[in-house]
């Protein structure tokens, strides 16, 4: 089998999630990388470092420059008669794009992969991860996305790939980038931190959340996280939110401050190798799930665990 | 301008998925079914639309059972002005979804197609990209904000990094995140409204779509369960168990 992987990049270097979809593409055959962007040389350098591909594909140019699914897809979509799979990591992009390929390509999508049982058979988290299904794939070609959190990540140095200019029908003219708010943070990314310090409503209001989340985060090296209930309040922004609907996370460590743990918030989680909570309510789900669990008012906890780190 | 919305039917998002003791899926049977959470702000956002003067007619399409006029009949009582039910007795995946969704919109023609971004029981987040891709239009994802400007939309989209915003032409296929809006409450005048609404019963094949499934499910279980650990009643006690694991120095 010979698998075609989307290598997710900010331009210059490869994200950590794209080495995690290019173990989880080693598993089912070859695999050929492909970077699109506009200006994407030094990325594309990078993805001919990480081990284990064999060729890295270029599509430099305007039309590929925001990642837009209405260019990108039909990209793919022209390249996929040499390859068996297409594989992405299950972020914001990777969901935008591989639908859309996959209708092009008459074939049913496998969202959210956890594992690959086999060339055509995979498992993942349906009902938010309250089960998990065994499918297997009737397609001849199969589009997978993959969760970050489910596969290790391929090592960034050791490769040798070539890499090989190659076009495609541009700019369709359906869609433009208007602009992005993107969040700045001295903090580490969500996705790929090792510690993260998570708040939920009981925070109270945005100045309580960074006043009291800040400290520990900084003192920890940690990421901060949010419930939807917290986000929904203007507490913490969207792209803090760590659940069904929103980052699928797996630190370390995961602190969870006044989260009483929905499913939903449960959801994006509870693969963490350690949860910690710290909850007034004993009875609270999160307690369900955590590792330790500390049973105290937080805005009396948090500033003196702060101290005590 | 003309909008269709598709809604899904879904067990309810307050009730607890049981998965059958025989592995085949989650038991649905006298559980409380409701219209997938993400579908019912694409409603809202099409009756705001409306209620703007920016839209003259809302159709709302569901593809499923029999019952699925629960969930058309709810989006009518919000203000949805007709509603088209695609009669299928197995679940339909996705792509047959989104065939069938692209024969409706060849049929009605409309402006723009309102979906939630995923239903929260297959968690697939495909139909509206797949809708797209079918009838060559754009797609904006995952929408926190949508504004009509002359002949195109500006979709406010919510991603990893921040918010990102595209410019779509018209016709174009929206998918609606949480923070879109608040979907109202409906009342019971509505409600008796919605029951005289014109609802069109119609079938797969009307629409030269095969639904056989290109997925075979082999078993469902239960993900593996962690086990609550221990509880302290100090900061103390926390800052000892946590050297104790090695976690803080």
């Amino acid at each position: 089998m010979k698998a075609l992987v989307w290598i997710e990049h900010d331009g210059q270097t490869v994200v950590d999630v794209a080495l995690s979809a290019v173990t989880a593409a080693a598993k089912l055959g070859e695999v050929v990388a492909l970077v699109a962007g506009q200006g994407v040389q030094e990325a594309a350098g990078a993805a001919a470092k990480i081990s284990g591909l064999s060729k890295v594909l270029v599509a430099d140019g305007a039309a590929y420059a925001h990642a837009l699914p209405e260019n990108v897809a039909p990209l793919v979509a022209g390249l996929m008669a040499g390859y068996d799979a297409f594989i992405l990591p299950a972020t914001t992009t990777g969901k935008n794009i591989a639908p859309r390929v996959a209708a092009l390509l008459d074939v049913m999508q496998i969202s959210d992969v956890l594992s690959i049982e086999g060339a055509d058979t995979f498992t993942r988290p349906i009902y938010a991860g309250n089960a998990i299904a065994t499918v297997r794939s009737r397609d001849a070609k199969k589009v997978l996305t993959v969760r970050g959190t489910a596969f290790e990540k391929a090592d960034r140095t050791g490769g040798t790939a070539l890499i090989e200019a190659i076009s495609g029908p541009g700019e369709v003219g359906l869609s433009s980038f208007v602009g992005a708010e993107v969040a700045k943070s001295e903090r580490p990314d969500l996705t790929s931190a090792k510690v993260i310090v998570s708040g939920g409503r009981a925070l109270g209001s945005a100045e309580q959340f960074e006043g009291l989340l800040g400290p520990l985060a900084d003192k920890l090296g940690a990421a901060i996280g949010a419930s939807r209930a917290a986000v929904d309040a203007g507490y913490a922004p969207n792209d803090c939110q760590v659940g069904q609907t929103g980052k699928i996370v797996a630190p370390e460590i995961y602190v969870a401050i006044g989260i009483s743990g929905a499913i939903q918030h449960l959801a994006g989680m509870k693969d963490s190798k350690t949860i910690i909570a710290i909850n007034k309510d004993a009875d609270a789900p999160i307690f369900q799930v955590s590792d330790i669990g500390l049973v105290a008012d937080l805005f009396e906890a948090v500033p003196v665990l702060a101290s005590k780190l | 301008m003309r909008l269709l919305v598709a809604v899904k039917r879904v067990l309810d998002h307050n009730v607890m998925p049981r998965v059958k003791a025989d592995g085949t899926g989650v038991d649905l049977a006298n559980v409380k079914m409701s219209i997938n959470p993400f579908d019912e702000i694409a409603v809202e956002a099409a009756v705001r639309l409306k209620e703007k003067g920016l839209a003259a007619e809302i159709v709302v399409v569901s593809i499923g059972e029999a019952k699925n006029q629960d969930v058309l009949r709810s989006a009518l009582a919000m203000g949805a002005d007709r509603a088209i039910l695609i009669e299928a007795a197995a679940p339909v995946e996705p792509l047959a979804v989104a065939k069938l969704l692209a024969g409706v919109a060849k049929e009605e023609a409309p402006d723009l197609i309102l979906l939630g971004k995923q239903s929260i029981d297959g968690d697939n987040c495909q139909t509206g990209q797949m809708l797209a891709a079918l009838l060559g239009w754009g797609q904006g994802t995952f929408a926190s904000g949508i504004e009509v400007t002359g002949d195109g939309i500006e979709v406010r989209r919510e991603i990893d990094g921040g918010i990102e915003t595209v410019r779509l032409k018209m016709p174009a296929i929206v998918t609606t995140d949480l923070r879109l809006n608040q979907p109202r409450h409906v009342s019971l005048p509505n409600i008796m409204k919605a029951k005289s609404k014109p609802l069109l019963v119609k079938t797969p094949q009307e629409y030269g779509v095969d639904v056989a499934p290109r997925l075979q499910t082999l078993e469902v279980r239960e993900p593996p369960s962690r086990k609550a650990g221990l509880k302290v009643a100090t900061v103390d006690e926390l800052v000892a168990q946590l050297k104790l694991l090695g976690v803080v120095a």
